[in-house]
C-alpha cells in the first residue's frame, strides 16, 4: 500500500517497507512514525541517519548486534545496548528504524 | 546456546555475478554470524573475483554487492583466506582486491587485516581443519 507524504505517493511492500530506497525523504519517517503513534526526537534521528549512512556504505542494513555496537561507539557507551534502542523503537530497532529510514528489511530478520 | 564452537568454512569458488551463489553465500555468512561460531571465508578459482575493487554492475542488471564485504569485520568475520594460485592464474594480486579489515575492540579499535594470502597446499589444510564446509 503506498503512503502519502507531502502530497507525494511512495510505493511500499506488503510489510510497509519503502519499495525504492532512493525515494526516501525525511517526511517518510515522519508519516510512518505518526501511524505508529511515535514522536521522532533527535535521538531517533541519530539512529535513522546512522542506518542510512550504513546502508549507503555497505549496501545492507546492519544486524541488531552490529547496530548496537556501532551506536555505542558513535553516540556513547550508555546508548550501545538493546534497552536503549528498544526504548526508542519499541517494535525493534531493526524492523522499525530500518523501515523509517527507507531501508529494506534487514537480512536474516523474519 | 550450545557451548560447542564449530569451525565453519564458507568456500567461494564462483564469479560474483551471472549466478546467485556469491550473494547467497554472503547472506548466509551474515545471518550465520549471529550464532557465535568460528567463521572463516575462503576464496579460490573464479571466487577471487568477488573481492576485486571497482566492480561496476551497470551492464549486468544485478546489484553491486561488493561494498558489503567491507561490513564483514562488523560481523566478527576476521579470517578471509584467498588462494594465491587462483590470483596468479588470473593475473591478479592482493592489490586488486579490497582492503578488508576488522576493528579490535580490545586494542583501542585498531584496524587489522582480515585477508590472508594462502597457498593451495595451505588451503587444503584449512578445509581439512574445518568442522563444516559450505561450498558455494
Amino acid at each position: 500500500m503506498p503512503i502519502e507524504v507531502n502530497g507525494k505517493s511512495f510505493e511500499t511492500d506488503e510489510e510497509g517497507y519503502l519499495a525504492n530506497i532512493n525515494d526516501w525523504e525525511p517526511g517518510v519517517a515522519e508519516v510512518m512514525s505518526k501511524e505508529d503513534d511515535l514522536e521522532l526526537t533527535d535521538e531517533h534521528w541519530d539512529i535513522i541517519n546512522y542506518l542510512r549512512e550504513y546502508y549507503e556504505e555497505y549496501q545492507i542494513a546492519p544486524a541488531v548486534r552490529v547496530l548496537t555496537k556501532a551506536v555505542g561507539k558513535k553516540f556513547g557507551k550508555d546508548k550501545g545496548n538493546s534497552k536503549y534502542l528498544y526504548g526508542l523503537f519499541p517494535y525493534g530497532p531493526a524492523k522499525q528504524a530500518c523501515r523509517y529510514a527507507g531501508l529494506p528489511k534487514p537480512t536474516g530478520c523474519v | 546456546m550450545s557451548e560447542t564452537i564449530k569451525k565453519f568454512l564458507y568456500l567461494n569458488r564462483k564469479a560474483p555475478y551471472g549466478t546467485i551463489y556469491a550473494w547467497e553465500s554472503l547472506e548466509v555468512v551474515l545471518i550465520g554470524a549471529a550464532f557465535d561460531q568460528d567463521v572463516s571465508l575462503a576464496f579460490m578459482d573464479d571466487g577471487v573475483y568477488q573481492l576485486t575493487k571497482g566492480q561496476d554492475t551497470t551492464g549486468v542488471g544485478m546489484k553491486n554487492f561488493s561494498p558489503t564485504y567491507a561490513a564483514l569485520g562488523d560481523y566478527e568475520v576476521k579470517k578471509i583466506f584467498v588462494e594465491k594460485e587462483s590470483l596468479d592464474e588470473r593475473g591478479l594480486t592482493l592489490d586488486d582486491l579490497q582492503h578488508l579489515v576488522w576493528e579490535d575492540e580490545d586494542d583501542d579499535w585498531a584496524e587489522k587485516d582480515s585477508i590472508r594470502l594462502v597457498s593451495r597446499e595451505e588451503m587444503t589444510a584449512i578445509m581439512d581443519d574445518a568442522d563444516v564446509v559450505f561450498s558455494f
